[in-house]
């Protein structure tokens, strides 16, 4: 259990359009109750939002540091404007706290000094883990549809150059962005003029297939599976394979309470079919996957043969 | 005025000659594996066709690119080195990639050789352009499909390198190098297996009624009615319902295909280098054609007359033309 204590639990960036209320009503909760290590804050999807609550920020990062929690800033992960260019610029300056890099063009401003390379920034394999080391890199955040064995060679790699290395264990995965707007689309609107009606959908807007099968998420410019990424069961064997970070993706859903089912279970207080069982009765109907772990379509769940 | 090379699809060694006879400044190419982002059944070369390949093209004139351009998984990585090596070996002008830690190998192993920035790295600023140019040596970036004339025309300013963008062929939805939606349905994946929508995934069903669902995987992505034209079920063209939406819409963008070719000569003057044509899943009388057409097109703008582009729209086989967001913002 000693090493299972060293793994820290994430809080990745809320991806969606939440409301200033909202947000701060989350983090302070996350401050006070969530048995969460470290918190990403920012706005990673679409730099029109981040107005609403680019003020809030420093008295979210200062209370959630008095939670005992480590805050780390996330850039946005599509740079094309002005704004988005200047966004990036400013976080690379920050001394402190620590920066996610989800964008090169982060990696140009911030040169050698230290950082996290976030999940949009395509660190697949050990070359590019050495050569993002070799860059200031000090932690690693694996993107998601990297499969088992894959992720065990890029952990054992980024740890013995003295990365940490953060897997996605939980919430909607991304699985596009794009320079169009969908959820603009979907209301007949661009960009431009979106008048933000992404606030609608707190956790994605819903597409369905034609036949009325559940397909997928619409975030914006992004674009989610429409299952949640559920790794509980594989926790053990991505703590083997030397992954120091594991990361749930905040939702719309009690997420103290899942942060909560993820810890018991790393401690061993709660069996992982236990855990589950909670998770699944957390989550309402959404469909839990774990395919892109498995090597398998992304969407399936794929029964684990070794429990953990 | 910049070079405006045209640079061509080569699926197969076959389309390779045609494109070269036909015009083609550049031609690019992959190997038969997971170290490019077509790697389809029946296309791209063996080490043996490339080597003649990159004889004839030289013979005439022309240069030949290899795309190394998806992202080794971790534990794989020595397949890309593996496949640097051999392009080195046999000559090739330059090779397209996307992933650093590919980019970094090349750059220490082969010095000699250009690097071209694929479409796959997704940069779309001059700041991330700039990261490969100053950290690898790249010499081209091939733009993402994201950005219009003006902001392409700014962007020339801030970098120093060379820009190439598509201008005719498939019209990608979404961020390049960022898109796992084929994995999400059928676990295989853009990125690291060079798959896009795979052909063994499709299905087409005809129902009672005379209407036809077109499948990927199992999960229906249109619904053709008894006359239309059942079209290849890529996900981010599919037809999906909303809450808002319950008719059913095209929520990513429809079948449709982008044609720049109006825009040519505003793309060579906002100092565009390289034009590139996609399609190496075409056939050899499709390349012959749009390569043709285009050299025409080139040459007639380059030679101050007006070019005619009639014969370009004539390619597109019916199908719906866009211009993308190459033309207006309004297209985001």
């Amino acid at each position: 259990m000693a090493v299972r204590e060293m793994i820290k639990l994430t809080l990745g960036p809320i991806a969606y359009h939440w409301s200033a209320e909202r947000r701060r009503d989350f983090y302070a909760r996350i401050a006070d109750e969530a048995p969460i290590d470290e918190v990403y804050l920012g706005e990673v999807i679409c730099s029109k939002r981040a107005p609403f609550f680019e003020a809030d920020l420093p008295a979210t990062l200062e209370r959630l540091e008095r939670g005992g929690k480590t805050v780390i800033l996330s850039s946005l992960a599509e740079v094309m404007l002005k704004r988005e260019r200047k966004a990036t610029a400013d976080l690379a300056e920050l001394a402190s706290p620590e920066i996610e890099i989800n964008n090169a063009a982060g990696l140009y401003a911030r040169g050698d000094r230290p950082h996290r390379v976030g999940p949009f920034m395509n660190a697949y394999n050990e070359a590019a883990i050495a050569w993002m080391a070799s860059r200031g890199a000090t932690h690693v955040c694996l993107p998601g549809e990297l499969p088992a064995p894959s992720i065990d060679v890029a952990a054992q790699a980024a740890r013995a150059l003295g990365l940490g290395v953060e897997v996605q264990v939980f919430g909607r995965a991304s699985l596009a962005v794009s320079a169009r707007c969908y959820h603009a689309r979907a209301h007949h609107r661009t960009k431009d003029n979106c008048q933000f009606v992404c606030e609608e959908d707190p956790d994605g807007m819903p597409l369905r297939t034609s036949d009325d099968r559940p397909i997928l998420r619409v975030n914006g410019i992004q674009t989610q599976s429409e299952s949640y990424i559920d790794l509980l069961p594989e926790m053990g064997r991505l703590i083997a394979d030397g992954v120091t970070h594991l990361r749930l993706m905040p939702q719309a859903v009690d997420m103290v309470a899942v942060a909560g089912l993820y810890r018991e279970a790393l401690d061993g207080r709660q069996t992982v079919a236990a855990a589950e069982e909670g998770l699944r009765a957390l989550c309402g109907n959404v469909a839990f996957s774990n395919g892109f772990y498995h090597g398998a379509a992304g969407y399936r769940r794929i029964a684990n043969a070794v429990p953990a | 005025m910049s070079l405006a090379e045209l640079i061509c699809p080569a699926g197969t060694p076959a389309a390779l000659r045609t494109a070269v006879d036909a015009g083609a400044d550049a031609v690019y190419c992959g190997f038969q594996d997971a170290t490019n982002a077509r790697n389809f059944p029946g296309l791209n070369f063996t080490p043996e066709e490339l080597a003649e390949a990159v004889a004839y093209a030289h013979a005439k004139g022309a240069k030949v690119l290899l795309a190394l351009n998806t992202y080794p998984p971790a534990g794989k990585v020595d397949l890309w080195r593996q496949a640097a090596d051999t392009g080195a070996r046999l000559g090739v002008d330059a090779f397209i990639v996307a992933d650093m830690g590919v980019a970094d190998y090349i750059a220490r192993t082969h010095p000699g050789i250009r690097l071209h920035l694929s479409v796959q790295a997704a940069a779309s600023s001059p700041e991330a352009i700039r990261y490969y140019c100053e950290n690898f040596g790249v010499k081209r970036v091939v733009l993402p499909r994201i950005l219009t004339i003006p902001e392409i025309r700014q962007i020339r300013k801030e970098i120093p390198c060379e820009i190439e963008t598509f201008i005719f062929g498939n019209h990608g939805l979404m961020v390049e190098g960022r898109c796992s939606l084929t994995n999400y349905l059928t676990g295989q994946s853009t990125n690291m297996d060079g798959v896009c929508s795979p052909a063994s995934d499709v299905e087409y069903a005809r129902h009672a009624d005379g209407s036809m669902s077109s499948q990927l995987a199992g999960f229906t992505i249109d619904c053709f009615g008894a006359e239309e034209k059942a079209g290849y079920p890529t996900i981010c063209k599919g037809r999906y319902t909303a809450p808002h939406r319950p008719k059913g819409y095209y929520a990513f963008e429809e079948p449709i295909s982008l044609n720049l070719s109006q825009l040519l000569p505003e793309l060579i003057d906002a100092g565009v280098h390289a034009f590139k044509i996609e399609g190496r899943q075409r056939s050899k009388s499709y390349v012959r054609g749009v390569v043709t057409a285009f050299r025409k097109a080139v040459d007639d703008i380059r030679a101050g007359r007006p070019a005619n582009m009639a014969d370009l729209v004539a390619l597109t086989e019916g199908q719906k033309q866009t211009q993308g967001a190459f033309e207006t913002k309004k297209w985001r």
